[in-house]
């Protein structure tokens, strides 16, 4: 088999133009899930956490369900199977009001999986603070609330940073499995290059230059961030 | 809400049986190759000059930084072209997971080599031992006793990536049932079954890797 | 600005030591036992702490000494016997220990000042969130008591950037700022180098001289002789030997506590 180069496959329309909208709902789903993966991961990953039993019961059950079954499986469930558990209602304007159902399938089903991840990160920032610094709060007179508001959780959130990091990278990589439900993201296009031209190399480097280029940049972006909230006598990690 | 046919997943149960053996052979085989070459890599990284030691590091970087998914795709992509006839989509799957799950590996076994103290290297160089029995015989056995139950954990996440080969069509444990809930028209049973199937699995799993932890804790 | 102690106090040494009284006591521990397991930490502990009295426990580390201070404001929970602090009792679901422990200062072995936080704010959260004092009312009294502390211009410093020595008088400032009924000290100079371990004691000192009623777990033999009314002498979770502090050192009841006296103050 030989294979024919033809680089300039990549700045012709409508390819260059698939490349850019693939970029985009990459970075759409990507985004997306991050702010419900970071809410609901820290709701879970405090619950893991506090004095309640019940609290940490549900937090548990919550990350070993998300974290048990594949990503892709649990894209099929949110996609196929919960709207029609779901109360028929419910179920038929999912199916057929829902603007864009693939993009909030895969946006919430990649959030709340990376949520599980999230949560584990999160609680164990907070208990990285330690005991000590819980007693001082509480034999100070805060409530189990305001000790969290104002000492545990500002600097958990410190220390999960670097974590952090990684989980975006991998909700950026992770946001490639959309396609599986439709969503013709970066990877989607890729191939879909790949299919209408025969030019693979050529569509799939372009497609991998660019998630490159992502983590680069999310890399540089928490890095400003890590220095920005870094404590004035404490030293940052390498 | 129709009703629950668990007959759909009875007779399905040999088709999705092959599957789940496909699923475990790749996870065998990648878990095997990635561990070993995953070790070859965390080694040049630390020891080998430093040209070399840059690029077992752009390569563990550079796969870090491409979702499974592409990887899967260039590879199925890629293979035939390198060996000149095609290959199919096991053969292309077990590479493209191999290579990838290298650079996960060789990150955490970096780590562990690195949590062994540099006295124990000097003091096997000491005694005479070249830099690679050195490895062998002291460092190695150490780093791979503390890391093991980061090693399976990285595994039960590799066993649940297998699942992606669905985009080329191999027929893994999730692909199977797949084929099975689109063929039947029985999507919500195949699906949750399937569910039920890893979580089961991989819940196990990961509760031996705990144990195990706590064992060696107490030891 | 608003002087937070009388300025007769301030000096330190203007009261004379005189005893505590005797009548109502501040923190009573009655038949105290705790456990963790099969592990008993504290057997049937009883002692009181009058008003204004300062007492130093003191015993081999494992004794249970800290155990039995932190059960004294609920940090750690205890299987029987019972605490009243004001009258207030710890162990019952219906006191509000958020409540008794705003009423109490406590200072830890490893000072536990809240890293993120500027000295300032680490001496203004409790007071603002939990007294809801204002924002000026809370600066206001932390700077006299930075000041009283020896401090005064490190208020807009981090934790980090202080040395031991002074990250735990932050502490004792940080506590004071409660307006306190009493204050516990659990090893307060066991994580500090020895030469910033007379600092923090000469600020314990002086508030001891400001009648301050105090219960301080220590190994600091030399303060327990200078300022302690009492000394209970602890071990294995058992308060052992309880004295006047002259008694105490001078005439030592038990072996176990006259053989921990004499390895402790051989050097």
């Amino acid at each position: 088999m030989t294979y024919r180069w033809n680089w300039s496959v990549l700045v012709t329309e409508p390819y260059l133009g698939w490349l850019l909208s693939g970029l985009t709902w990459t970075l759409l789903v990507a985004g997306t899930a991050w702010i419900v993966a970071l809410l609901i991961g820290t709701g879970v990953g405090i619950l893991r956490t506090l004095p309640s039993r019940t609290a940490r019961a549900l937090g548990t059950v919550y990350v070993e369900i998300f974290r048990n079954i594949p990503l892709l499986l649990q894209l099929f469930l949110w996609y196929f199977v919960i709207p029609e558990l779901l109360p028929a209602e419910i179920g038929r304007w999912i199916k057929r009001d829902l603007p864009m159902p693939e993009f909030w399938t895969a946006a919430l089903g990649l959030g709340l999986f990376t949520a599980a991840r999230i949560a584990e990160q999160v609680r164990a920032g907070i208990e990285a603070v330690g005991r000590g610094q819980a007693m001082a709060a509480a034999a100070s007179g805060l409530s189990t609330a305001q000790a969290y508001r104002h000492v545990l959780l500002p600097i958990a959130a410190r220390n999960v940073l670097p974590p952090l990091t990684s989980e975006f990278l991998n909700i950026v990589k992770n946001s490639s499995l959309a396609l599986t439900i439709g969503v013709l993201e970066l990877t989607g296009q890729s191939r879909q290059i790949e299919s209408n031209t025969f030019q693979g190399i050529e569509a799939f480097t372009a497609a991998t230059l660019i998630y490159v280029l992502l983590t680069m940049l999310v890399i540089a972006a928490m890095r400003t961030v890590e220095r920005a909230t870094a404590i004035p006598g404490i030293l940052a990690r390498a | 809400m129709h009703a629950f046919d668990i007959d759909a997943v009875r007779l399905a149960l040999p088709f999705l049986w092959s599957g789940m053996i496909t699923s475990l052979t790749l996870l065998a085989i990648a878990m095997t190759g990635g561990i070993l070459l995953g070790t070859v890599i965390a080694m040049l990284r630390l020891s080998a000059p430093r040209a070399v030691a840059a690029i077992a590091a752009g390569y563990v970087n550079g796969l870090r930084s491409v979702p499974l998914i592409m990887v899967i795709f260039w590879f199925y992509l890629l293979v035939p072209l390198i060996i000149g006839r095609p290959v199919g989509a096991f053969v292309s799957a077990v590479i493209a997971f191999t290579l990838f799950e290298a650079a996960y590996y060789s990150e955490i076994i970096r780590a562990g080599i690195q949590g062994v103290s540099r006295g124990q290297m000097a003091a096997a160089q000491a005694a005479g031992l070249s830099r690679l029995q050195a490895y062998r015989l002291v460092v190695l056995p150490q780093a791979f006793r503390r890391m093991t139950p980061i090693l399976l954990t990285q595994s039960i996440a590799l066993f649940q990536d297998t699942s992606l080969v669905y985009v080329i069509g191999l027929h893994d444990f999730m692909t199977a049932a797949s084929i099975t809930a689109n063929r039947e028209g029985r999507l919500i049973e195949l699906y949750l079954f399937a569910a039920a199937i890893y979580l089961g699995l991989c819940l196990a799993a990961s509760q031996l890797v705990q144990a195990l932890k706590r064992r060696m804790a107490t030891s | 600005m608003t002087a937070p102690f009388p300025q007769s106090r301030l000096k330190g040494t203007a009261m004379p030591r005189t005893g505590p009284e005797t009548a109502s006591p501040i923190i009573a521990i009655d038949d105290l036992s705790k456990a963790y397991g099969s592990l008993q930490v504290l057997k049937n502990c009883t002692t009181s702490v009058a008003r204004g009295e300062v007492v130093v426990v003191c015993g081999p580390s494992g004794s249970g000494k800290s155990t039995l201070i932190k059960c004294v404001n609920g940090l750690e929970p205890f299987q029987s016997g019972s605490i009243s602090v004001e009258g207030l009792s710890v162990g019952d679901r219906k006191t509000d220990l958020t409540r008794l422990r705003s009423r109490i200062g406590m200072v830890f072995q490893h000072f536990e000042l809240y890293p993120h936080l500027t000295v300032r704010d680490n001496i203004t959260l409790a007071p603002r969130h939990v007294l809801r004092r204002s924002r000026d009312e809370a600066i206001d009294k932390a700077e006299a008591l930075l000041a009283r502390v020896g401090l005064a211009d490190k208020a807009d410093r981090f934790p980090g950037q202080l040395s031991g020595g002074q990250q735990q008088r932050v502490a004792i400032a940080r506590a004071l700022a409660m307006d306190p009924v009493a204050m516990l000290f659990d090893e307060p100079t066991s994580a500090l180098d020895p030469e910033m371990i007379n600092e923090v004691l000469d600020v314990m000192t002086e508030l001891a001289a400001d009648g301050m009623t105090m219960m301080v777990v220590t190994h600091e033999m030399g303060f327990a002789r200078r300022v302690a009314h009492r000394v209970l002498f602890m071990d294995g979770g058992q308060i052992l030997e309880e004295a006047p502090t002259a008694a105490f050192f001078e005439a030592p009841r038990t072996d176990r506590a006259r053989s921990f006296l004499s390895k402790i103050l051989q050097h």
